[in-house]
């Protein structure tokens, strides 16, 4: 059936609570910075948000209710996702259905975690228990070694190689110098990329992205509420959401976008074409690559050849992850997978300042995640517009 | 790998560092068929579906009803990487491993510790096998006939004798001769053979003098004295411990000799083991990391009668009965060094003890050849003799009807 639209419910104030490799802080801090973000962009006060969507992997022992009283929020509805990179997308549909029906009036959605020297390990040791089981006593390591044989399968299925990859690495290396804010500050040229450091072959160190701590938050409500703030907003044009989609599939060569991609085109309204800029989740270049395909920009298994003759940058013909991604700006957990929709935000609201592509009104934002065991089980995608 | 050489004893010994211990409740399930060597994997009793990794409900049908079932032991490999800079300590100190993603012919995916010849599309033979946390762990090897020796990572897990020295603690065993000679073929740098009061008669101390490598040391388990002497000469340098320990005297529990035989055979079987835990089992556990073969694996032969208790044989069964609920307390502590503890069930060996007991009875040699085998394939417990295995059916089937069975002497 037809997926019902978003009309009337926007995104405003996007918020970037600056990254830092570690952080002495816990993640509550951080969630405590977002907030303050949110109010002070949107001027509406905080005790004014009610509803609260919270993405964190590292809030222990709290979730987002146990939140609510330590920083003085009384919302209507509160949501927990810790879900990685595709919650994003997660947690901006959830709050615009709940704008829509009149459950909400004005929502945050607040990705947030800390890092400390300790923490990437510990989050490998206690990802999830499949995780645990069959992962990671196979010196597997975390993501890199799961990742590193989908993207063996991958090149092995598409003939794409890692001067593909490393293209896409090297393009947003030059967007990510454009924001001040990423963590990334070297100049990355395609020899450094190829010559890197092996992980996991074929994922050498400029494939991966850096953890780090930081928060990403931006709010949702309703058109008029954001024309009577007199705040900058992006229209929710489409949106697409599945997880574990081909649990029948042995190897991932494909994610949910593949499913339910004549959905989000439909439903927007528009085509790939249409898009000024794409925000893709980027924790390994291939992913991003796999999402291209999948979200209808080319043929399955043609990402190299159609990302071969384009230029990725801010002032390119297909701008891509204009504020440097992960891979450059760094990944602060769940604010991961909301880097892109914030940035985005900015782009088709014309706030992005250094990063700015020209006249951006339309952007496609990817979500992807938890690599649980064999695979990506989340997949996610929005289509925003600004007004 | 190159031969051990003398130590600097300048150089820190290695920490014995283990891989990731933790697992989920089901996923502990698969220890003892890991430890026994055999492939079995949850299965859906409910519509045939094999799972992978251990689930509390099928995938397919929802059923919870999940047994460990005998799977077929081949897969293709996927795809193939090789961990350079993993984040885990332990994998860290032995990088580069291999990681292969194997689509099973049992039906899911795995990943799999991956033998080096076995690459991408490749047909491999997968195991299920302990690692040194003592945790189940697949391994995946090319198909046919292959030098496990030449994998590094299946022999962190195995035990290879190969250039290890080991101690066997009762040289008058029946098959204190035959490991000396099995393991010493396999590749054993020393074997040092333990023999109480040397003034007895002992009629294989001639061979066991005449066998290069193999050495005779004074050894009484019943002496606190003489297993601490032993200690303080060889407990840093023993990597494989066999102890075949073991005094039989027959009888009903109502014999009036028994209560005072029981006492000597629990002083060698039981409290005996107590002694060499005590003496050797920490220090064996500190050298799990030591150098290019260190400490591997604790082997107590352990007749069957210990778990099947006969009633012609109770202050026996007794004694080795307590030795054997000693084997947790052993284990916790070997395997925080991640050293094997391995339990071989022996059925009625063929020496005069046993004589009532008709035919199969169990050879040293049969008894070294299992023995070694074993280690070499990592295992922490086996039975050997086809009576062994018979009795150990018909006691986990029906322990009442083997009792009376046993009992009128039908064995």
């Amino acid at each position: 059936m037809a997926r019902r639209g978003y009309d009337g419910v926007v995104l405003a104030a996007p918020v970037t609570v600056p990254y830092q490799r570690y952080s002495t802080e816990s993640t509550a801090w951080w969630i405590g910075r977002a907030l303050a973000g949110l109010a002070a962009t949107s001027g509406i006060a905080h005790r004014d948000f009610d509803g609260f969507m919270l993405a964190s992997f590292s809030s222990a022992p709290d979730s987002a209710i146990g939140l609510t009283q330590h920083f003085g929020l009384s919302p209507r509805m509160v949501d927990f996702l810790p879900m990685g990179g595709a919650g994003g997308v997660m947690s901006l549909r959830r709050a615009a259905r709940a704008v829509q029906a009149g459950d909400c009036d004005v929502v945050a959605c607040v990705a947030a975690d800390t890092n400390g020297p300790q923490s990437f390990r510990y989050g490998l040791e206690n990802f999830s228990r499949f995780s645990q089981d069959a992962v990671y006593p196979y010196g597997a390591g975390g993501p890199n070694v799961s990742f590193a044989l989908i993207a063996q399968a991958y090149m092995a299925a598409t003939g794409a190689t890692r001067e593909d990859f490393g293209r896409i690495a090297v393009a947003q290396r030059q967007n990510g110098l454009r924001n001040p804010h990423a963590l990334m500050r070297k100049p990355l040229s395609l020899e450094d990329y190829l010559g890197s450091r092996p992980i996991a072959p074929p994922i050498h160190l400029f494939d991966c992205v850096m953890p780090c701590a930081g928060a990403e938050a931006f709010l949702v409500m309703r058109e008029e509420t954001a024309r009577a703030q007199g705040l900058p907003f992006a229209r929710l044009a489409a949106s697409i959401e599945r997880h574990n989609a081909f649990p029948e599939d042995r190897v991932m060569l494909r994610g949910g976008w593949a499913r339910d991609v004549d959905d989000l085109w439909a439903m927007a309204g528009m085509r790939p074409a249409d898009m000024d800029l794409v925000q893709t989740y980027d924790d390994y270049p291939f992913i991003s690559m796999m999402q291209f395909e999948d979200l209808g920009f080319c043929a399955k298994g043609e990402a190299a050849a159609f990302l071969r003759d384009r230029d990725l940058t801010v002032t390119g013909d297909l701008p891509h992850n204009t504020n440097g991604g992960q891979l450059s700006a760094g990944q602060a957990g769940c604010a991961g997978g909301h880097i892109g929709l914030v940035e985005a935000l900015r782009q088709v609201t014309g706030a992005a300042g250094p990063t700015q592509v020209e006249g951006a009104r339309r952007a496609l934002v990817s979500g992807f995640g938890m690599i649980n065991f064999d695979r990506g089980l989340g997949s996610g995608a929005v289509v925003l517009e600004g007004a | 790998m190159q031969d051990p050489i003398r130590k600097n004893p300048l150089k820190k010994t290695r920490t014995a560092l283990l891989p990731p211990a933790a697992r989920s409740r089901k996923a502990h399930l698969l220890i003892p068929p890991a430890g026994r060597g055999e492939f079995a994997l949850p299965r859906c009793a409910a519509c045939g579906a094999f799972a992978w990794p251990v689930p509390e409900a099928c995938p397919v049908c929802l059923s919870p009803d999940l047994p460990l079932t005998a799977a077929p032991r081949g897969g293709e490999v996927i795809s193939a990487t090789t961990a350079e800079v993993p984040a885990d300590l332990y994998f860290r100190e032995r990088a580069p491993w291999r990681v292969g993603l194997v689509a099973m012919d049992c039906g899911p995916q795995a990943l799999v510790h991956l033998h080096p010849e076995a690459g991408q599309g490749d047909r491999v033979r997968l195991s299920l096998v302990l690692d040194r946390a003592g945790q189940a762990v697949l391994h995946a090897a090319p198909e046919g006939e292959r030098d496990m020796a030449s994998d590094p990572q299946w022999q962190e897990m195995a035990a290879d004798p190969r250039r290890r020295r080991v101690l066997i603690t009762d040289a008058r065993h029946v098959a204190a001769l035959p490991l000396a000679q099995a393991l010493l073929a396999a590749g054993a740098r020393q074997v040092w053979l333990g023999l109480d009061e040397a003034w007895k008669p002992f009629a294989g101390a001639d061979a066991i003098r005449a066998l290069e490598g193999a050495e005779l040391v004074p050894l009484d388990l019943r002496s606190d004295r003489s297993v601490g002497d032993l200690a303080r000469d060889l407990g840093g340098k023993v990597e494989i411990l066999v102890n075949t320990a073991d005094l039989l005297r027959p009888g009903m529990a109502f014999a009036p000799s028994v209560p005072a035989q029981t006492r000597e055979m629990m002083e060698v079987a039981a409290f005996g083991l107590m002694r060499l835990m005590r003496e050797f089992a920490p220090a064996m556990a500190s050298r799990g990391a030591d150098g290019t073969a260190p400490a591997a694996a604790w082997v107590n032969v352990t007749p069957v009668i210990a778990r099947v208790p006969h009633p012609r044989f109770t202050g026996y069964g007794t004694a080795h009965a307590a030795a054997l609920a000693l084997a947790p307390a052993l284990r916790q502590t070997l395997g925080t060094g991640g050293v094997r503890l391995m339990t071989a069930f022996t059925g009625p060996t063929d020496t005069d003890w046993f004589d009532a007991f008709p035919h199969p009875k169990l050879t040293g040699r049969a008894i070294a050849t299992e023995i070694v085998a074993a280690l070499k394939a990592g295992r922490e417990e086996l039975v050997i003799g086809d009576l062994a295995r018979d009795w150990l059916k018909r006691h986990a089937e029906n322990p009442r009807a083997l009792e009376a069975e046993l009992a009128r002497g039908q064995y």
